[in-house]
């Protein structure tokens, strides 16, 4: 085979792919070649100098970095020669000549390379007697992490990442020599979404995070591996606590997910878990408050209630709104909770701001993230990603970037990936169908010319909340008409969305992705009984009906619609009328505050399971600590409160359950924990069985059209928001841009609008005071608003806005 | 005596020998005209055949190198003019006096490498050789020698002047282009970024010297057999040295190659000032292990003897020092230039060449230790693993190692004189200086 060679390595003979990087083929093949600037996911620089090896030339031996030089045929290296010895004995005391010896009480000491190295290649002792080099120390480059240089050894790992991963090339080496530091460039702080990997991947202690700095000692750490419901590609991660508390969030190399990269929002997102906020005894109203109670007491009271509407209107009389933040056995249990036990299909787990629950669940053919890496042409018409979906950002910036991929990006305003995108379309928010048309006429040849390309993949969702829900799904289908092999990936934010649906928390579905109808429920009649056959409410139908009188009680499970809901009047005005509400949740939120009974539910890091992300891969989370007082898993809650009513609902444990799920479930048939924990670690992909047809529907685009002297409104979600995870976690909280109005530097002159500048914003649907920010990001005649952001008023979904100024 | 081939027309004509005018009046373009006719193949061996090497230090067959480029378009050149070797002023002089000649040997060279863009890289001191390389750059346009369709022909070429902004390092040629391309001047991986396969914009690149572009024209007059015939020795051309130091006549000379260095310091260079005694020299630029009378008085100057002594020709700079010369504060100065000018990416190198410097300085200034010459030769080791030269470098480029030459120095020839140094608690010489600084206003 040619593109296999084969080389000695210390005396051993190996074969190994062509191409490959020595340290890499000799890592492969167990030889451990000592290294700090190398890191498997970012190109060589070769600049710190351990990796030196030792291969034979004609001209005679010669000393080569293993990790720039690729394996040759008949190549023979030695790794550990005199002269080997020599070198990485030499690099180890240079690097400790300056380095800080305060290990004892370095974040680093215990997990640190140079640590390691220095005791496994060094030299034991130091020659250098002279004064080390000094900086002031250490300096805060973000919000989130700070810099020692005294410790760095400038092995350009974090400049890399910025640069090469995520894009945002705010650190760089200043000076030169002896005096080379990295710093960021004056007032441009390191403000990315993904700092926080710089401080994983630093071989030292030069960067440090802001929530772990001087918490723990390495070895003191509890862990456990898991995947985060931060993003709905679910990167694994290794969670770290320390007598109970999370400590801190690390990336772990999932080959297919995020290659070990996180967001911010993932690493730090875990403060709310310890929050003294966190609920630990279930609560109901008493005179008026919610007082706390003893678990038989509530939960007597939630289901004799629940019971009392069913009994006097039936199943329909009830809704069931959340279930996206647990893991896959709790949506199970509250799939079959609602339809046993409650009598109803009225169950949602999206919040009226996505996208249908066939499209998101069973598209046929639905892209795996890895589709990227061998795309010819990615076309990313949705949310930025960034903001978004930070996994799928990474990876298509790399498709892009790395591997060749041509990007089209459509979006209404400036996105984290404009830089790598061939052909950057913009619209007018609400006015996508319209841009659609254009393509679909083939008035845009770059984009017709990049859909003929050999391999297509799509990822669709809403780019914002004016444009209509039933947009994404025309553009994929008109991909698909260009492109009849594509593949899509219809986008959804929220947590464990993916996996809810799958479990059946969808109105119009059953587990597995099966159609709620005589079919589909005569099948699963054996497990779950009579259930009803019809479709139920969504959660806008929900909220309507709670508002028309038609529902009378409402179960929130994890669910904030007061925040997340798009049409916050609406949800005000259905909590307002809602007979009776219960909350399974884990904090008192808006949307909870005035609940009859709140029920305290055990969360992420505290129960075993398994999620779904949105590529359909299934993967275990694990617990790691009790939950806080007495509160418990979803699952168990519902198997109570059902029993309360007189239904068994069987569920006995989530590991059970997950049993369940295999057996109910076609697509989940032997997912098993066991499967997940000892064969298959990086998940499963549940198979796509779906065969949902994409359709364009034609949507009449009147209505949405800004009159004169407004603007069109764009709402967005971005990475940091008021949700209750961020609100209860300090160090992310307070990144949120607030109550923010981005305008055009076209716009701004003509409502007379500076940066700073409070503004007024009145919509039909709501109205309230912003800051301005004059953004070149957004274009002319359109308002940008970043979503649910603390202190900002709701203005609803509505496009046409007005902009007055205040002062 | 020499006979003079790139400074000739200088010599004849000091007063006016940069301007076009007299270019074209004593032969000048007459070859890039002729190389227009020639293809890709014929001047890479007329080049080839000449024997000409590299002049920027590393003393590398330019023909050879030529034939290195990939066969990937667009090809560029760079004529790297960054002369920032300690010692070296001889591409000075001729970026000031024969701008022309430059011109005339970049235009043959991007015809043999099939080149339309060409870079001029400038070192950023040299603000007045810039400013004569960029007016007979415009007069090359003006005349049509230069731009679209250069001398009539098809052939376009257009050549653009820049300034470097002050590092040592940028001379590298992979720095250089890096500097270029406005990145930071730090030499690049080789593999994979050989300028001839992935150089500027990762595009075939070509780097020449000024001194080495300059010979081109006469290359093609003369015809390889009548260049070669120039020097009796193993080395063909001349060489420019520039001679600096305790001389008497210090300054350029265009020598052949083959002549000794008694000959360079005592006839050329009209002997040692004061008639002191010679004590060392460095005879190719800072970076060069030094030679001493004893040893290497009567070596010939090529490229092979100076190579078997254990040095090299480098850039040509030639740094005499007389028997009053402080051997470790000349070992010091150096050292700290080359720990100043680290690029700082290399670890032995950003972290070696400073201690180096701390160390040298310390035992200057009477805190030496008996231990400090073999630390000094340990760390020495392990940037050069083995103490040879040519280097067996465990940085990228050879800065670093360049700064160890001087501790070889120290331990081949002045052992005892750094033990003085830990004796008298100091440096043993009056005024504790490199001596020479205080004579040149004397003189």
């Amino acid at each position: 085979m040619t593109d296999r060679v084969r080389l000695s390595i210390d005396g051993v003979e190996h074969e190994v792919a062509q191409g490959e990087l020595l340290i890499k083929a000799a890592q492969d093949t167990g030889t451990y070649i000592p290294r700090f600037c190398w890191h498997e996911r970012m190109k060589p620089v070769g600049m710190c100098r351990m990796c030196l090896v030792q291969i034979e030339t004609p001209r005679g031996p010669a000393m080569i970095t293993a990790c720039t030089t690729n394996v040759a045929d008949g190549m023979v290296v030695d790794t550990t020669s005199e002269a080997v010895k020599r070198s990485q004995e030499a690099i180890l005391e240079f690097l400790l000549a300056n380095h800080p010896l305060d290990c004892p009480v370095c974040d680093k000491g215990g997990e640190c390379p140079l640590q390691d190295q220095a005791l496994a290649y060094g030299p034991g002792e130091s020659r250098f007697v002279e004064i080390k080099r000094t900086y002031v120390k250490p300096i805060p480059i973000s919000d989130l992490v700070l810099l020692d240089r005294e410790r760095c050894i400038l092995c350009a790992r974090c400049t890399r990442f910025s640069e090469e991963i995520s894009g945002d090339p705010l650190i760089e080496f200043m000076e030169r020599g002896n005096l080379t530091e990295i710093n960021t460039f004056p007032d441009h702080p390191f403000s990315s979404y993904f700092s926080g990997n710089t401080v994983q991947i630093c071989p030292v202690g030069a960067l440090t995070a802001k929530p772990y700095r001087f918490r723990a000692r390495p070895w003191d750490l509890e862990r456990v591996e898991s995947s985060s419901l931060f993003d709905t590609a679910h990167p694994r991660v290794e969670v770290h606590a320390s007598q109970n508390q999370v400590l801190r969030i690390l990336g772990v190399d999932h080959p297919n997910l995020s290659h070990g990269w996180l967001s911010d929002k993932a690493r730090f997102g875990f403060e709310y878990l310890g929050s003294a906020d966190r609920l630990s005894t279930p609560l109901v109203r008493g005179g008026g408050r919610l007082v706390e109670a003893t678990w038989p007491e509530a939960l007597e009271i939630a289901a004799n209630r629940l019971q009392l509407i069913k009994d006097e209107d039936g199943g329909g009389a009830l809704g069931v709104i959340g279930g996206a933040q647990g893991n896959n056995e709790d949506a199970y249990a509250l799939a079959k909770f609602t339809r046993v036990a409650l009598g109803t299909n009225n169950l949602d787990c999206r919040l009226d701001d996505t996208l249908s629950s066939h499209f998101l669940a069973a598209t046929v053919d639905r892209a795996l993230i890895d589709d990227l890496d061998t795309s010819g042409t990615v076309i990313v018409w949705g949310p930025d990603l960034k903001e978004e979906h930070p996994t799928l950002y990474l990876r298509v910036r790399r498709a892009a970037q790395e591997l060749g991929a041509t990007l089209i990006v459509v979006h209404p305003r400036a996105t984290g990936l404009d830089d790598r995108a061939v052909v950057k379309l913009g619209y007018r928010p609400g006015g996508g169908f319209a841009l659609l048309d254009e393509i679909a006429e083939g008035a845009h040849s770059d984009v017709s010319h990049a859909l003929a390309a050999a391999k297509v993949t799509a990822l669709v969702g809403l780019a914002s909340l004016a444009d209509d829900p039933r947009l994404p799904e025309s553009v994929a289908a008109l991909v698909r008409q260009k492109a009849p092999g594509a593949r899509i990936l219809p986008l959804s934010s929220r947590a464990n969305t993916y996996g809810a649906l799958d479990m059946g928390v969808a109105p119009d579905l059953l587990p597995g992705r099966v159609a709620v109808g005589a079919i589909g429920c005569a099948n699963l009649a054996e497990s779950w009984g009579d259930i009803p056959s019809r479709p139920g409410r969504d959660t806008r139908a929900i909220l309507e009906g709670l508002v028309s009188g038609d529902v009378r009680g409402l179960l929130l499970v994890g669910a904030d619609p007061l925040r997340d809901c798009p049409d916050r009047t609406l949800a005000g005005e259905a909590l307002e009328a809602a007979e009776y509400l219960v909350s399974i949740d884990a904090f008192v939120n808006d949307s909870n505050r005035e609940a009859d009974v709140i029920l305290p539910v055990a969360v992420f890091t505290e129960k075993e399971g398994t999620v779904t992300n949105l590529e359909g891969r299934v993967q275990r989370v694990s617990r790691l600590r009790p939950a806080p007082g007495q509160a418990r898993p979803d699952w168990a809650i519902l198997e109570d409160l059902a029993a309360l009513m007189g239904v068994g609902l069987g569920l006995g444990s989530a590991e059970t359950i997950a049993k369940e799920i295999a057996d109910v479930a076609p697509v989940y048939a032997g997912v098993t924990w066991d499967l997940l924990d000892w064969e298959e670690r990086d998940g499963v992909v549940v198979p796509m069985t779906g065969d949902q047809p994409l359709n364009h529907i034609p949507v009449s685009l009147e209505g949405n059209r800004a009159p004169r002297a407004a603007l069109t409104l764009h709402s967005a979600r971005v990475m940091y928001d008021d949700g209750v995870r961020l609100r209860h976690s300090p160090s992310l909280s307070r990144l949120a841009p607030g109550a923010v109005a981005h305008l055009s530097p076209v716009d701004a002159p003509k409502v007379g609008a500076r940066e700073g500048a409070t503004l007024r914003l009145v919509t039909k649907k709501g109205e309230g005071e912003f800051r301005a920010v004059i953004d070149p990001g957004t274009p002319a005649g359109v308002v940008y608003v970043p979503l649910n952001q603390p202190g900002a008023p709701s203005l609803g979904a509505d496009a046409v806005v007005r902009v007055t100024v205040v002062t | 005596m020499t006979t003079l081939v790139v400074t000739k027309r200088m010599a004849e004509h000091p007063a006016d020998s940069h301007t076009i005018t007299r270019y074209q009046a004593t032969g000048g373009y007459q070859q890039a005209k002729r190389a227009l006719g020639m293809t890709r193949d014929e001047l890479v061996e007329e080049v080839k055949a000449s024997g000409l090497l590299g002049r920027g230090g590393a003393a590398f067959s330019a023909g050879l190198k030529w034939s290195f480029l990939a066969p990937e378009r667009p090809s560029y050149l760079v004529v790297n003019a960054d002369e920032s070797e300690p010692g070296t002023f001889k591409d000075r002089q001729l970026l000031e006096r024969d701008p022309h000649q430059l011109i005339e040997g970049l235009i043959i060279t991007a015809i043999a490498n099939e080149a339309h863009h060409a870079f001029i890289y400038v070192r950023g001191e040299y603000s007045k050789p810039a400013r004569r390389v960029q007016k007979a750059v415009d007069e090359a346009y003006a005349a049509g020698f230069l731009g679209t369709g250069i001398f009539g022909s098809d052939f376009d070429l257009d050549v653009v002047v820049h300034l470097g902004a002050g590092a040592y390092i940028c001379g590298e040629e992979t720095a250089l282009i890096n500097s270029l391309e406005g990145l930071r001047g730090e030499p690049r991986l080789k593999p994979p970024y050989f300028p001839a396969a992935k150089g500027l914009y990762m595009k075939p690149t070509i780097v020449n010297n000024v001194e080495t572009l300059s010979n081109l024209p006469h290359i093609l007059a003369l015809g390889s057999a009548g260049y070669t015939a120039l020097s009796s020795s193993a080395d063909t051309g001349t060489f420019m040295m520039s001679l600096s130091g305790h001389v008497r006549k210090p300054g350029n000379y265009e020598v052949p190659h083959g002549i000794t260095w008694r000959e360079l310091i005592f006839d050329i260079g009209g002997g040692m000032r004061r008639d002191r005694a010679l004590k060392t020299w460095i005879p190719g630029g800072a970076s060069a292990p030094w030679f001493v009378p004893e040893k290497h008085l009567d070596l010939e100057i090529t490229k092979d003897a100076t190579a078997e002594a254990g040095s090299m020709l480098g850039s040509g700079a030639v740094i005499v020092m007389d028997e009053d010369t402080c051997v470790v504060r000349a070992a010091e100065r150096i050292v700290r230039f080359f720990a100043h000018e680290s690029c700082g990416q290399c670890t032995p190198c950003r972290e070696g060449t400073s201690w180096l410097e701390m160390i040298l300085r310390r035992i200057d200034e009477g805190r030496g230790r008996a231990v400090d010459l073999d630390l000094m030769l340990d760390l020495g080791d392990g940037i050069s693993i083995g103490l040879e030269w040519p280097p067996r470098m465990t940085t990228i480029c050879p800065l670093g190692p360049s700064a160890v030459s001087p501790i070889l120095a120290l331990r081949d020839y002045f052992r005892s004189e750094v033990s003085r140094h830990l004796e008298a608690g100091g440096c043993p010489f009056p005024g504790g200086h490199i001596a020479g600084e205080e004579e040149e206003e004397e003189e």
